[in-house]
């Protein structure tokens, strides 16, 4: 049973930031609410307060610059996200992860921004934008700030936002012709959350196929998205060998921190990041490779 | 806990009422509308049983709170034989046999009335995709995927 809270709906960024300041104390935001209502209605989560951005029209939308990037306001729903035909020209691998988000119903509804700030290990969306550089610009009253999505996330459903703050835009660079992005989480039924998922970016070097830069993220396999330097560094100036993927597997596999749990044992998770991370490490290089011939 | 006004329009007939925010929208349908035809079956987003369409979207009324869907325009598998008359897509199921307890059934309708807006001319593997949110445990889902492929096809 949810417990009874006080409801607000804001319709534009200002108002909210005002909302979550004069509710400091004890308040939740809610856009889609897809994960969120299931937690109040557990009883896991009962706030006194809940703020209501779902109407906050202006943080929804995809907007694309040659130079500058990728910007997604916060309340663009998934399903906005998978049709968007600029997503689809200049970044694919969000409307193929889009399309591996739970059902039409949740991705009609939930929001991107709702997503990353619920702060689940298992999300999709957080690996791929760590894997694509991405930014957040979030905001109180007073302050704007914008950092790494990769120190954005702080623990099992827990993420740096602090009280009175809102999450506004996710921002990615341009992707480099010589860049190619590879995402796949495995799972039993197919759309369910992923029991671990790999997001890695392989940027070459012109003319040459060695590695110039990588980035691999983790879903699943920590208490928070994970992303593995020490793997990534592995990578860099090397070629695609048989050997330099096992390495990097096993060297991911080893830095990963995950739970046993009924989806899987903490050993086959392990298992499954050494498996899926070569794997994609390899669908990421030969990508590229295609990118720059 | 203070009510709060929720204004609704619901199968085109709009409606003003007083409920408390924590109501979802499929307890305000079936309990405040009496619109029962909506079913809530699993309550934890996982089966679509409850799936209405809202501005022209399929989403769960029980993974909605009531208040998300103020001002909004709702349509429940009620609205769908409003003239009297089944709809192609519901002869349809009746024909191939696309249910069997049935308490899936609004939930398959209205997630497919939604989607054949969207895409008219879908192939059985977009079908496929678009409808497995929708939990049925009788029919094995083949009966309706060839329901939604014949209305699909203009058989209907």
């Amino acid at each position: 049973m949810i417990r009874d809270f006080v409801y607000f709906k804001a319709e534009t960024v200002k108002e909210t930031l005002n909302l979550l300041d004069k509710h400091k104390d004890d308040y939740k935001i809610i856009c889609g609410g897809q994960s969120l209502l299931i937690l109040m209605r557990q009883g896991l989560v009962a706030p006194a307060n809940l703020i209501d951005i779902k109407n906050v029209k202006e943080l929804s939308y995809v907007e694309f610059d040659p130079k500058k990037g990728l910007k997604i306001g916060a309340t663009t729903s998934h399903r906005e996200i998978e049709k968007s035909k600029v997503l689809k020209k200049h970044y694919p691998i969000l409307v193929d992860m889009e399309e591996t988000i739970a059902s039409n119903q949740t991705r009609n509804w939930g929001t991107i921004g709702g997503n990353l700030c619920h702060g689940d290990p298992t999300g999709d969306p957080g690996p791929v934008f760590i894997a694509l550089n991405a930014s957040v610009k979030i905001a109180d009253k007073k302050n704007e700030r914008i950092m790494l999505l990769d120190d954005f996330f702080v623990d099992y459903f827990e993420t740096e936002l602090q009280e009175g703050e809102l999450l506004l835009e996710i921002q990615i660079p341009v992707i480099s012709p010589l860049t190619a992005i590879a995402y796949e989480k495995f799972n039993i039924i197919k759309n369910d959350q992923g029991i671990v998922s790999v997001a890695v970016s392989i940027t070459l070097t012109k003319n040459d196929n060695s590695c110039k830069d990588a980035r691999i993220a983790l879903g699943g396999a920590a208490s928070k998205p994970l992303r593995i330097k020490e793997a990534e560094q592995l990578l860099i100036g090397g070629k695609l060998t048989d050997k330099l993927l096992e390495k990097t597997g096993e060297t991911a596999s080893e830095l990963t921190d995950p739970v046993s749990d009924i989806h899987a044992s903490e050993v086959y998770r392990r298992y499954l990041v050494e498996v899926l991370t070569k794997r994609m490490v390899k669908k990421a290089w030969e990508q590229a490779k295609l990118n720059m011939s | 806990m203070e009510k709060q006004l929720l204004r609704i329009t619901v199968n085109n007939q709009y409606h003003e009422l007083y409920i408390e925010p924590k109501r979802l929208l499929v307890e305000v349908l079936r309990n405040e509308l009496e619109l029962t035809g909506t079913k809530r079956a699993c309550s934890t987003g996982a089966c679509c049983a409850c799936s209405v369409i809202l501005n022209g979207m399929a989403v769960k009324s029980c993974s909605i709170l009531a208040m998300q869907a103020d001002e909004c325009e709702v349509s429940t598998v009620e609205s769908l034989s409003e003239s009297g008359e089944l709809t192609p897509l519901q002869k349809a199921f009746l024909d191939f046999g696309a249910f069997q307890c049935g308490f899936c059934t609004s939930g398959m309708l209205m997630s497919a009335t939604a989607f054949l807006w969207e895409n008219p001319k879908p192939t059985v593997n977009q079908i496929r995709e678009a409808m497995h949110g929708n939990l049925c445990r009788c029919t094995g889902y083949n009966s309706i995927i060839r329901a939604m492929k014949a209305v699909a096809d203009g058989k209907y």
